[in-house]
């Protein structure tokens, strides 16, 4: 199978341990003296830069939150002058200030060079044409696929988010081979396009890169099922360097991490103690390339493990599982936790019902409650009462084993449910009224 | 001969009736009988209109949960008793109804009742070699 950098993905253990210490204590170096934020918290714990000799160091580093870019919004986190700054992206602030991230052309470079190998592991090539869905601007997802696009040679349509009914049709007419957007949003393109009638056949696409929200195995099996598709699996956020931290290859068994770039680790969220590979928890980046805007040990909330055999590509790149919820969504209902994507895996047992729900949590009385509103489909359907109310009742069941809470299942009529030309709004917490 | 029933899903909210007869309404179909099963939060509208097909196209293109079973409909004497003479042929022959409903005809002494049994060709049969009359689909489309 094609890389597009052998030798950085392809490497043996000890090379890349090589390579990644080496450039972990010049990062730490650059940081220590360039952002006062960090010397500060390194200083606070009696840490100096010489202590970080090696990645075998990397856990003595504080870690760095959401908050502290906050606190240092917009640019106090950034390691070179803006006189070298030559992009900015900012985040969406859904719960609070948006924060600021920056590159500079090296910065560029680097992060067109991992978008160019997530692309490669899509089966991509200078004859492939890029059909460029995430919405440009502000949010990473656009440029970095462009630009990562362009460093293979590929054809970039860079039609950007919205306007459905458009996109289809530019899908078929300029032969888009690869689809790039949030899966939800994929699912989206796919029933406008069975409304408009137009076939999977028409279409030129041999695969797609989504991401920038969780998905299910099933997500994945209904997009490559009804647009006839390599779907895979990409991972990234904008603190890091935006899409382009992670790929899965076309072996879609975990994501490669482009560690030469971002040491991963995992951690208990709890107790922020380092977790052996294989075990479940939080996920943490230390990015020790660049330059601009370098984190440290950057909890990102996302639920991931990590499995470092060589993988059947070929390629020697540590593997991250699927991300499958984040430890801040996470909803505490009657003081259970409960993850949305937790919901979705029981509602996709039920192989009829196409993956369209929400949850309505709110609170009557002093007691929290749990609706799941469920899109009726045509699978679905029955002219019969008694058949209706059985799936309600099978679903209430298996949501109860899984979650141990009880939840009321609300079956809706087709497209009720909100669609989202990004991420998909799972749920409603009318709790806590904003 | 067998009848084409259209099934609508429909969520207990204000307006959804109305709006599912006012869009057959405006393509000109004509319903010639219906009734509903409720529950707390939805319920199943059954409908025998004179385009099945035309019908249930449109109510999909209108993103409604639609879907098609045949059903029988047979003409009882419209006398005490009527109804039971007809059912107690279907039991003696085993025959088990999921739901039924009456509709008008134009017949003054004749009762129109249309039935869902799982085997509905059998259960034709069945009735009809006991003299029962079940009406043709075009007979009861055209009502």
């Amino acid at each position: 199978m094609e890389c597009w950098d052998k030798k950085y993905e392809c490497m043996s253990r000890d090379e890349m341990t090589a390579v990644q210490s080496e450039r972990l204590v010049n990062t730490v170096n650059r940081v220590y003296n360039n952002v006062p934020s960090y010397q500060k918290k390194m200083q606070l714990i009696g840490l100096e830069p010489g202590d970080i000799k090696s990645i075998a160091d990397l856990d003595k580093l504080p870690f760095t939150t959401k908050q502290d870019l906050r606190d240092n919004y917009p640019y106090g986190l950034f390691a070179e002058p803006m006189s070298n700054v030559v992009r900015v992206h900012a985040s969406s602030g859904t719960t609070g200030k948006q924060i600021v991230v920056g590159y500079t052309r090296k910065d560029l470079e680097s992060w067109a060079d991992v978008i160019a190998r997530t692309l490669t592991c899509a089966g991509a090539n200078k004859d492939s044409f890029v059909h460029n869905a995430y919405g440009y601007g502000f949010f990473t997802g656009a440029l970095g696929i462009h630009y990562g696009a362009e460093k293979i040679g590929a054809t970039v349509i860079p039609i950007s988010g919205g306007n459905t009914k458009r996109q289809i049709q530019t899908m078929k007419d300029f032969g888009s081979t690869i689809l790039a957007c949030t899966p939800s949003y994929a699912l989206f393109l796919i029933e406008v396009m069975e409304e408009m009638g137009i076939q999977k056949g028409e279409l030129q696409l041999k695969s797609g890169v989504f991401g920038a929200e969780p998905w299910s195995l099933n997500m994945r099996s209904e997009i490559e099922e009804r647009l006839g598709i390599l779907a895979i699996d990409i991972y990234g956020l904008s603190e890091i360097i935006g899409p382009g931290v992670s790929s899965e290859c076309s072996c879609k068994s975990g994501l490669h991490v482009f560690e030469d770039h971002f040491i991963p680790e995992i951690i208990n969220p709890e107790t922020g103690k380092v977790l052996p590979p294989g075990e479940k928890g939080e996920i943490v980046f230390s990015t020790v390339t660049k330059e601009a805007f370098p984190v440290l040990r950057y909890r990102t909330r996302d639920i991931s493990a990590l499995n470092y055999e060589k993988c059947i590509c070929g390629r020697t790149h540590v593997r991250m599982n699927r991300v499958t919820g984040r430890s801040d969504d996470m909803l505490i209902i009657r003081g259970v936790n409960v993850f949305p994507s937790q919901i979705e895996s029981v509602l996709l047992k039920f192989s009829e019902v196409a993956p369209h729900y929400q949850l309505i949590v709110d609170r009557v009385g002093n007691l929290d409650s749990l609706e799941v509103w469920v899109e009726m489909t045509p699978a679905l359907f029955s002219d019969e009462v008694k058949q209706l109310e059985d799936i309600e009742r099978r679903i209430r069941e298996e949501l109860d084993f899984i979650l141990g809470i009880s939840a009321k299942i609300k079956l809706v009529e087709p497209k009720t449910i909100e669609r989202s030309e990004g991420k998909a709004k799972r749920v409603i917490d009318k709790r806590n009224p904003v | 001969m067998l009848v084409k029933q259209l099934s609508v899903f429909l969520e207990n909210k204000l307006g959804r009736l109305a709006k599912v007869t006012r869009i057959l309404g405006e393509k000109n179909i004509d319903i010639s009988a219906l009734s509903i099963a409720d529950t707390t939060d939805f319920g199943i509208l059954r409908l025998i209109v004179n385009k099945p097909e035309e019908a249930e196209k449109i109510l999909q293109e209108n993103n409604f949960a639609v879907n098609c079973t045949n059903v029988i409909a047979i003409s009882v004497a419209d006398e005490p008793g009527g109804l039971a003479k007809v059912l107690q042929i279907l039991d003696n022959a085993a025959i088990g109804i999921e739901y039924m409903y009456a509709f008008v005809g134009k017949n003054k002494d004749e009762a129109l009742v249309i039935l869902r049994v799982e085997s509905p060709v059998k259960a034709t049969e069945v009735l009809e070699r006991n003299k029962i009359r079940v009406l043709t689909a075009n007979e009861v489309y055209n009502l």
